[in-house]
């Protein structure tokens, strides 16, 4: 089990809680706490009653034969786009609100770059009839403003982060702070990032996405390993829900898509495993953006899910011991994976999945190779980027 | 015997620290700010290194942060200048960043330039205990470093013991349950709390900090500790009046 973290949350030197003090019994309970909920019968029962009902899982393994036609390659699509609320996020976010009860919580926090995991957790915030505020970048606010008009139709309060880079990592900052000052809030963390045990919690919430690609592949093809996975990566949960039953399989080759924006070196990037260097992050060691003296780098990408300095400490680990190989794509690259996708397949990804797309060309498949790839998000949410770019 | 605890042999009642941002309002004004803090009667000074993703604090020191590292702070710069008032200044330094900052600069070189600063006490708001206690205990103990821990009225007493077990100069019992700026009063919840730390009777110092502003709070907290702390209220003052009023806003405290 040597992907596995260890009972301090660490996947070889990356992972852990680097938290004040103030945050250390919120954290604590939650670490005490969430293997045995996550492991009793009275969770899963009901995390796998809303996740067939309300999510709508299994989503469906598409073999997308005109994307193969054209790649020479054996391609599925993982349709997480089609579950509820349009993403892979809501994977999460059902489970972790269900531990936030089992906790015996009322309100809660989260932080939202792209408004995917703020829409999955206003949505089941509003179905637990629990009080949620999210937190998210004011540049963010303005580049996503359908979600944001769906989190407030939710009834979610949206505060605005006004600091930094008014992105994804500030929106994390301002997040810890109100918890800080608020210990009876459950923080729901969307992504593989934050103290342990949020990574390891967020994976195995996620890892729902693997499991049923194994049966699905078995029943499609015969066999339940695939040759390739291909994963956008920001903070990296879908990545990780995709990965998770093949990490230990090192047959199963696994890729990991981050953002390279305008280019890896042209200053203006989120491509974090080619840029960064091991530093502490939200709560937790990794590999993060940095500048000489370890002020954290403002990262770049057009796809504010991706936009973020970091990745979690299972991609840190990942990266270092090889396991999985980091490509990355530029906002160029994602845009024409995306118009293309939609063009030979009928479906619109999310901008940050467009990512994953992109990094086909770049790659020598083989007609018989069987490749998946997660298909985390829907586009609508981008539609008036996708349209500014369309109309150029 | 590290500089705080000199310290406390001559005088633990009443102790005034206030924190600074390096670097704020102006570059170069971090030595003023400390020789004027000096000159109005300051006990000790809490240097704080501009971070960029500063998750303890509050707005108002993020702000100047962030105006510090505009003016094109670094940790370079600041051992400079602290190196500097080395020969002069006579009042204790304890120094408070962020971890990443240490590891980006190299923990052993930072500690060694710490050192050379004349300064032996540190306060890493986001060093977990554990890691303290498997690593960074051994590497401070090496440079003669002491850590300073911080307690919150929600951290349990096998913790505090074990905190008091390994502090040297002083206990941080943060006020509240906040992030760092002024409260502008003292609760009868915070009061609670003071006298459930000091009926413990622990071997070390406390010192309070967050929520402290002014002289009525200082003398409330003081009830209750050896010392305060003060910080964003000071920051706020700095901004507004410049380095050239610090007596104005130390000496309605300590008089």
């Amino acid at each position: 089990m040597k992907f596995q973290p260890t009972k301090e949350g660490y996947y070889g030197q990356f992972g852990g809680a680097f938290i004040p003090e103030l945050l250390y019994p919120n954290v604590k309970e939650l670490e005490d706490n969430y293997l045995k909920i996550l492991e009793s019968d009275e969770f899963q029962k009901e995390y796998k009653d809303l996740l067939q009902h309300y999510v709508g899982r299994p989503s469906p393994l598409y073999l997308a034969k005109r994307l193969s036609e054209k790649y020479g390659a054996t391609i599925y699509l993982k349709r997480e786009d089609l579950n509820h609320t349009g993403a892979h996020k809501v994977n999460n976010t059902i489970g972790q609100i269900l531990v936030a009860k089992h906790l015996g919580k009322t309100k809660i926090i989260a932080e939202t770059g792209a408004g995917q995991h703020g829409v999955a957790t206003a949505t089941v915030c509003a179905l637990m009839n629990l009080e949620c505020t999210v937190f998210m970048g004011e540049v963010d606010i303005k580049r996503q403003a359908p979600n944001v008009a769906r989190m407030k139709m939710l009834g979610a309060k949206v505060v605005a982060a006004t600091s930094g880079s008014k992105t994804l990592k500030d929106a994390t900052n301002e997040a810890i702070r109100y918890w800080i000052q608020n210990p009876e809030t459950y923080y729901l963390i969307g992504s593989v990032v934050g103290p342990h045990p949020y990574p390891d919690m967020v994976a195995r919430l996620q890892a729902v996405i693997s499991e049923e690609m194994k049966a699905q592949l078995k029943e499609q093809t015969g066999n339940e390993n695939p040759d390739t996975i291909i994963a956008c990566v920001g903070g990296g949960s879908n990545a990780a829900g995709a990965f998770y039953h093949y990490l230990e399989n090192e047959k199963v080759e696994l890729i990991a898509v981050e953002a390279a924006g305008l280019g890896v070196n042209s200053g203006e990037s989120a491509a974090t495993s080619q840029l960064g260097e091991v530093g502490v992050i939200h709560g937790s060691k990794t590999i993060l953006m940095q500048d000489e003296y370890g002020q954290i780098v403002e990262p770049y990408s057009l796809s504010a899910g991706l936009d973020y300095p970091g990745v979690g400490p299972l991609h840190a680990y990942l990266f270092e011991t090889k396991r999985a190989k980091f490509m990355n794509a530029t906002d160029k690259e994602a845009l024409d994976a995306a118009f293309e996708l939609t063009k030979i397949e009928g479906i619109i990804p999310a901008l940050e999945t467009a990512h994953a797309l992109a990094v086909l060309p770049k790659m020598d498949l083989k007609k018989d190779q069987v490749v998946v790839i997660n298909l985390s998000g829907r586009g609508d949410k981008d539609l008036e980027t996708y349209i500014n770019h369309l109309e150029k | 015997m590290n500089s705080i605890q000199e310290l406390f042999q001559k005088k633990d009642k009443n102790l005034l620290s206030i924190y600074f941002t390096c670097g704020y309002p102006k570059l170069e004004d971090t030595t003023k700010v400390i020789s004027e803090l000096e000159k109005s009667g300051v006990d000790f000074i809490e240097v704080g290194l501009p971070y960029s993703d500063p998750l303890a604090d509050g707005p108002t020191i993020q702000d100047s942060s962030q105006k510090a590292l505009e003016n094109g702070i670094n940790l370079d710069v600041i051992f400079e200048q602290l190196l500097a008032l080395k020969e002069t200044n006579k009042t204790p330094l304890i120094l408070m960043g962020y971890l990443n900052q240490m590891l980006k600069f190299g923990e052993e070189k930072f500690c060694q330039k710490v050192v050379d600063c004349g300064i032996d006490t540190l306060i890493l708001p986001d060093l977990p205990m554990i890691e303290y206690e498997n690593h960074y205990k051994q590497l401070f103990e090496k440079y003669g470093l002491t850590n300073v821990f911080l307690i919150t009225p929600h951290t349990s007493e096998e913790r505090i013991r074990k905190i008091d077990s390994y502090s040297k100069a002083f206990i941080y019992v943060v006020a509240s349950a906040s992030i760092t700026g002024a409260k502008g009063e003292i609760s009868n919840n915070q009061v609670a709390y003071f006298e459930r730390i000091r009926a413990m009777n622990l071997q070390s110092k406390l010192i309070v900090g967050f929520g402290i502003s002014d002289k009525s709070t200082f003398n409330t907290a003081c009830k209750y500790a050896n010392g305060t702390i003060i910080g964003s209220a000071f920051i706020k003052y700095l901004g507004k009046n410049g380095v050239d009023k610090i007596d104005g806003f130390i000496k309605p405290i300590i008089c």
